[in-house]
């Protein structure tokens, strides 16, 4: 029989109930992003969560025949199909008449390239789901490959700088903004640098009926090239000087959550060796963007 | 003529008379519909494409209409209607898909996934040609493209069979020592639609399908596995895929006892046995042969109905002849036929091949004569039909 198929989760002797959501012993690199994300996004949602979870650094780090880091039911299918799969999920949980949270899980570029139709449909059919993306600008799982959620002039393995290059020719797709023009009542951004913005995005998500999107910002060292330790100072430097907006559209009515400090944006740029070639121009460049960005938001407030 | 003997003619006559009564006249892709009511799947995900739209069409009449209680979701490709079939499924529902052609193709990666999740999901495949150049007529390069993704494959002969073959489906696929997804192939047009007379009375059958996922006693599905599982569990499908063999020829068995209606053994049927020579093919082109035959029965037809898993054990008979024509609608460019490559490696009789039949082109009752004198000629060529 094909006993090998399905893994049964042993429950570690955690301390906390929640803690068994997810699970230690995964196999994260050290100040990995995604885990403190995952582990913030499982306090909130609880024991009644399937998670639709797709190909990519979270499913490799927690689910490698024969352990599992999961307390919860757990679904992994493929790379670019959380939104169809979880819309199945979804589909089958009505018919079984079971209550539980459908969590569909996928990092950036799972989300903003090659998932992003199957993420569409599931907005449209209006699947109560909440799609989470965990954002790390990059496909760092194969090795930092450039997604169209890549910052400008960032260095990747497919966007390598060199006489004719700076790096990501590109601006960060607007995939909010994408959300929200669908028509779906709940959007946000987070940040792993505040633990408690997450869980309570997390909550509020789950308590709306429909379709919900929420971006996670993520610095991931090994794809940023800075310092394992500096996970959390460099979310927060994101923050702080308007790089990542955290913000919530709830029935296209947008709100902004947290002010940048006035912070400039070369202090958020520079520890990264991501960012280490650019000049001046760029950091112009980069800054003007940032400045436009928060205007027109703030015109939408 | 004896009084008994009078009176067994008029009641045979009479039970003709009430089995053409249950039949109605029904086009295939709609004869596929309502098997699959009968099955109760309770999620259904559905993506157009030519020749397979009917059978979608009148799935969503049902649900709309209340016929069928089941989640009819209108996916935004076929890549997403077999994933969202796999969701369903692991999550603890019987579900139904249907594609063709290029749509089948999208599916590829999610078929792998499917067979390797052990999920027993259900597809009808309205075979269709693959593109270039474009092409909505029927042949069975979609479905050979997937040969090696772990489904069960069963070609059907009629629209009869076709509905039949749903409801066997569902039972082969959901047995325990198989655990399977199964794909029933009908030629597009041909079959997918055609009217025909078709019984499509109920029947108890199929149990209920329970996998209720269980909120207190999570699991984890489609984990990854490195090079010291993996093998194993493709191990294990091929084992699920030897095993099904034999649950293929029950399920076909009992299904002749309560339906009363029987193909071969489930595997292979053999039309005219014990001649010099053998005609094999697979799908509604074996209706055209069997007409053939009732003028010139000087050869056997073997009719492949489970293509995947592939009937050795049966076609050990094929060394009792003295040669062998494969006809098939699909071509393994750079070799030949993909049927014809697992015949070859079966017997040393001469073999020949005959593809033919490729994005629709009829073949004839004079093709069938051709391919006839050839064979009887023990030729080891391709030909083309």
């Amino acid at each position: 029989m094909h006993v090998c198929v399905i893994v049964l989760v042993k429950i570690m002797s955690e301390k906390c109930d929640e803690c068994k959501l997810f699970m230690s012993g995964h196999t994260a690199c050290a100040g990995c992003p995604e885990a403190i994300a995952i582990n913030n996004i499982m306090k909130a949602a609880g024991k009644n969560t399937i998670v639709v979870n797709v190909t990519g650094c979270a499913e490799i780090i927690s689910s490698q025949y024969p352990i599992t880091s999961w307390g919860v039911n757990y679904i992994h299918v493929a790379f670019e199909n959380a939104g169809a799969v979880a819309s199945g999920v979804e589909a089958a949980l009505k018919k079984l008449d079971i209550k539980a949270n459908v969590i569909a899980l996928a990092g950036d570029g799972g989300t903003f390239d090659i998932g992003l139709q199957s993420l569409s449909g599931m907005v449209d059919r209006g699947h109560n789901v909440l799609y989470i993306c965990l954002d790390n600008e990059c496909y760092s799982n194969t090795g930092v490959q450039r997604s169209s959620a890549t910052p400008y002039a960032a260095w990747t393995t497919t966007t390598p700088t060199g006489k004719k290059s700076v790096g990501n020719a590109t601006f960060k797709k607007p995939i909010v903004e994408m959300m929200v023009a669908q028509g779906i009542k709940y959007a946000a951004t987070s940040s792993i640098a505040y633990p408690k913005d997450i869980q309570s995005k997390v909550k509020k998500a789950l308590s709306i009926k429909g379709p919900k999107f929420l971006l996670i910002h993520c610095p991931c060292p090994i794809a940023w090239r800075f310092d394992v330790s500096k996970t959390i100072e460099m979310a927060k430097l994101a923050v702080e000087t308007g790089m990542w907006v955290m913000y919530e559209v709830e029935n296209g009515k947008m709100s902004i959550n947290m002010q940048p400090t006035g912070k400039k944006v070369d202090e958020y740029l520079k520890p990264q060796g991501r960012f280490k070639h650019l000049s001046d121009k760029e950091i112009t460049i980069i800054q003007k963007k940032v400045d436009e960005d928060w205007k027109y938001k703030e015109s939408k407030l | 003529m004896q009084r008994k003997q009078y009176k067994e003619i008029i009641n045979k006559l009479y039970d003709r008379q009430k089995s053409d009564l249950m039949k109605k006249i029904m086009e295939g892709s709609h004869a596929i519909a309502e098997a699959v009511k009968l099955c109760e799947p309770q999620v259904i995900a559905s993506y157009p494409i030519t020749p397979q739209t009917h059978i979608m069409e009148k799935l969503s009449e049902m649900v709309a209409n209340g016929e069928l209680d089941a989640e009819f979701l209108n996916v935004e490709s076929e890549h997403s209607a077999m994933s969202a079939c796999i969701g369903a499924q692991a999550t603890g529902v019987r579900t139904f898909t249907a594609s063709a052609s290029q749509g089948l193709a999208l599916m590829h990666e999610m078929l792998f996934i499917a067979s390797g999740m052990r999920l027993p999901i259900v597809m009808a495949v309205a075979n269709r040609s693959l593109s270039a150049p474009l092409n909505i007529w029927c042949d069975w390069s979609d479905a050979m493209a997937e040969r090696d993704s772990g489904w069960l494959q069963f070609y059907c002969e009629s629209v009869q069979e076709a509905f039949d073959t749903v409801i066997m489906a569902y039972k082969i696929a959901e047995n325990n020592n198989v655990l399977l997804p199964a794909m029933i192939c009908i030629d597009g047009f041909f079959l997918s639609h055609v009217y025909e007379p078709v019984d499509i009375s109920f029947k108890k059958f199929l149990q209920p399908y329970i996998k209720k996922i269980n909120l207190d006693k999570p699991i984890t599905q489609g984990a990854w596995s490195g090079p010291d599982y993996y093998q194993d569990f493709k191990k294990q499908q091929q084992d699920a895929m030897e095993q099904s063999k034999k649950v293929i020829a029950e399920v076909n068995e009992k299904f002749s006892k309560i339906y009363g209606r029987k193909y071969g053994n489930g595997l292979i049927e053999v039309t005219n046995p014990g001649k010099k020579y053998a005609i094999i093919s697979m799908g509604s082109v074996c209706g055209t042969i069997k007409n053939f035959l009732e003028k010139n029965d000087d050869f056997t037809l073997i009719r492949i109905k489970s293509f995947r898993p592939f009937p050795f054990e049966e076609l050990k008979i094929l060394s009792d002849f003295e040669s062998i024509g494969v006809l098939e609608k699909d071509i393994s460019l750079g070799n030949s036929g993909a049927l014809f490559t697992e015949i070859k490696s079966l017997t040393s009789v001469p073999t020949s091949n005959f593809v033919g039949g490729l994005g629709g082109r009829d073949i004839t009752l004079n093709d069938i004569q051709k391919i006839v004198d050839t064979v009887k000629k023990k030729d080891e060529s391709f030909h083309w039909v």
